[in-house]
């Protein structure tokens, strides 16, 4: 039996929708918070997606941008928390409590890193530029450790959720409210991006270089801009897991971090619009409940990983709509 | 800064790049003969510090640790060769990240399982501890040296190994065209689980070796694992003589940087700041470093012209 595509994203969230809602009438907060944290680990997945599945390039490291997205709230709120000046020599700031604010200098500050980061690792393909991302990774994640100023080893605790006009984002639904708009609209783009002329011109670049670059396009700045629409994403993602657990630390750039958000878009499906969506909640929920049954679940993760890399190609979507590819 | 203090951290960088060779000699030789990119490459290092510990542990003597280190690692990287390296080889890129990938968090979480979560020790063998004189007044851990002889010693080998033995033909020539050389009558499966194993070996006595100074615990793999992908990257993969200048360029500077920057900081900066920035950059050392050769040359120092 094969299933509509679209199909499939609709259920996907509206059930993403049902649950926090159901937990809601039930009484159990905690649940929402979960759905909450699928949501999260989704939207920044959708990121690597733009750039993993539309574009063909593995970056190891987007748990850079992650980072950047949650350091960004973290020390914005720090300093409003704790009443001290943010000196940034040109400019000087109280710090914030507001998320929009954050969320914005968040995608700055991320697309801003991306490019550079992007500059460099877009020299290269192939195995190199894999490695090269793991290794800024590792370098923005030793830079965390050592900056003593904000944590250091021990990160940063923020004690009051940041606020959002109108809203009281400490009540678990309407945090995650917030969260699943901002999922809704990045979905939105993504299917905009994917069929305009950019998101073909990527998909081309993806395949062959020299066929974009006979039409007269630059594949590497197709790439670039890619890149920094995938960081930017990413990084407004780890802005909101950082109000989620309300705690910053050099965790959230480690390279088992940009794994996961790898290995999310694979279980989902490399390159689908609702890929990573399905690959969070999937993720999230096997988390949840292998956790409960063993210490050790991370021993059937890594086998229900192995048996969809080597038996399962196309992920889960490709699974229910008899299609392997994204790209068909 | 006194002359003794530099060439004790030279030798200490040194000790660190060659126990990083054997880590990258193993994940280059893979990647240029089979095209197979393997973080699992980590966690057989830490499969070696552990059969290490344990064999040490019940028989006290370190050196049937050692032996039993590089049977267990190559033992573990023949298996998971024949079991599922083995439908990676054509295989994308992606693929191959994450089914090795899928591998480390199996080893790991299998081998806390086993083992448990605190860290297990391995001691120095008696005959190697304590300091040696070298000329010059200095003196050194004589199991540092060892371990700068031994790194040498087996980079030395393994040169002798690809370009002296018929094996090590059959390694370039695989290298160059896996179809030909299977067409001259190579059994080319058999030949890759061997140079997995022999990968595997590499790593599981860079584990042991390192594991006995420092603690034997899940998850020591992959900080070495990471460095030894910059290491290949710098020297350019697949080349094994990259691997080499690599693991010694890093090791060098991950240890002169985080000793000598906060020195030279302080030349203009007060103590404390110079201090924090100094070990700030030197952590972030080898990456600048990885990043300047990039730029000068996209496939690292030695790597294939593209």
């Amino acid at each position: 039996m094969t299933l509509d595509e679209r199909y499939i994203n609709g259920l996907v969230l509206i059930g993403l929708l049902a649950l926090p809602l159901w937990a809601l009438a039930t009484d159990e907060p905690f649940t929402i918070t979960l759905v909450t944290r699928a949501v999260i680990l989704a939207l920044a997945a959708v990121g690597l997606n733009l750039i993993l599945g539309i574009g063909g390039m593995v970056s190891f490291g987007h748990a850079v941008f992650f980072g950047i997205g949650g350091y960004a709230m973290g020390i914005l709120a720090y300093h409003a928390q704790t009443y001290t000046a943010l000196d940034l020599g040109f400019f000087e700031t109280d710090g914030t409590n507001s998320m929009p604010v954050i969320w914005l200098v968040a995608m700055i500050m991320s697309a801003i890193v991306a490019f550079f980061i992007g500059l460099l690792s877009l020299r290269t393909s192939g195995v190199y530029f894999i490695m090269i991302t793991l290794a800024f990774g590792q370098m923005f994640f030793y830079f965390a450790i050592s900056w003593a100023q904000y944590g250091g080893e021990d990160g940063l605790s923020i004690y009051v959720r940041n606020g959002f006009p109108g809203l009281n984002t400490l009540v678990p639904i309407q945090f995650f409210g917030i969260c699943f708009a901002l999922l809704c609209i990045v979905l939105f783009l993504f299917s905009r991006l994917q069929s305009s002329p950019f998101g073909l011109a990527l998909n081309a670049a993806r395949q062959t270089n020299a066929r974009v670059e006979t039409v007269g396009l630059n594949p590497m700045h197709l790439k670039l801009l890619a890149f920094v629409i995938s960081g930017a994403i990413t990084g407004l993602a780890g802005a909101l897991f950082a109000d989620l657990n309300r705690f910053v630390s050099p965790t959230m750039f480690s390279w088992q971090l940009s794994g996961e958000l790898i290995v999310l878009i694979i279980i989902g499906g490399v390159g689908r619009l609702m890929g990573p969506v399905i690959g969070a909640c999937v993720f999230v929920a096997l988390e949840h409940f292998l956790g409960e049954l063993t210490e050790f679940w991370h021993v059937y993760l890594g086998i229900i990983l192995l048996c969809i890399v080597l038996f399962g190609r196309g992920g889960l979507i490709g699974l229910l709509t008899g299609k392997e590819g994204a790209h068909v | 800064m006194s002359s003794i203090l530099i060439i004790e951290q030279i030798l200490n960088g040194l000790q660190f790049g060659v126990m990083l060779f054997l880590m990258a000699a193993g994940l280059t030789l893979i990647f240029g003969v089979m095209g197979l990119i393997n973080l699992a490459h980590g966690s057989l290092y830490m499969v070696g510090a552990f059969a290490a510990a344990a064999v040490a542990g019940v028989t006290g003597s370190f050196f049937l640790g050692l032996i039993a280190a590089l049977a267990a690692a190559a033992l573990a990287g023949a298996i998971i060769e024949m079991v599922v390296i083995r439908r990676l080889y054509d295989a994308a890129h992606l693929d191959q990240v994450l089914a090795t990938f899928a591998l480390i968090l199996i080893f790991s979480e299998g081998t806390r399982w086993i083992f448990g979560s605190f860290p297990l020790f391995l001691n120095i063998p008696e005959a190697l501890s304590g300091p040696v004189s070298l000329p010059g007044g200095i003196e050194y851990p004589l199991y540092r040296l060892t371990l700068i002889l031994i790194g040498m010693a087996v980079a030395g080998g393994l040169w002798l190994l690809i370009e002296r033995t018929r094996i090590g033909i059959q390694i370039r020539a695989g290298e160059n065209d896996r179809e030909m050389i299977a067409a001259l009558g190579v059994d080319i499966s058999k030949l890759y689980t061997l140079v997995f194993a022999l990968g595997a070996a590499l790593a599981g006595l860079a584990g042991a070796l390192v594991g006995a100074i420092q603690s034997v615990q899940v998850g020591m793999g992959e900080p070495v694992l990471i460095l030894a992908f910059v290491v290949i990257v710098i020297g350019g993969i697949g080349s094994i003589r990259g691997a080499f200048i690599g693991a010694l360029l890093v090791g060098l500077t991950d240890t002169l940087g985080g000793v000598f920057l906060p020195e030279l900081f302080k030349l203009f900066m007060d103590t404390g700041a110079a201090q924090k920035s100094g070990s700030a950059i030197a952590s972030m050392g080898i990456y600048i470093l990885m990043g300047l050769v990039l730029i000068w040359r996209p496939t690292g120092l030695f790597g294939a012209r593209a």
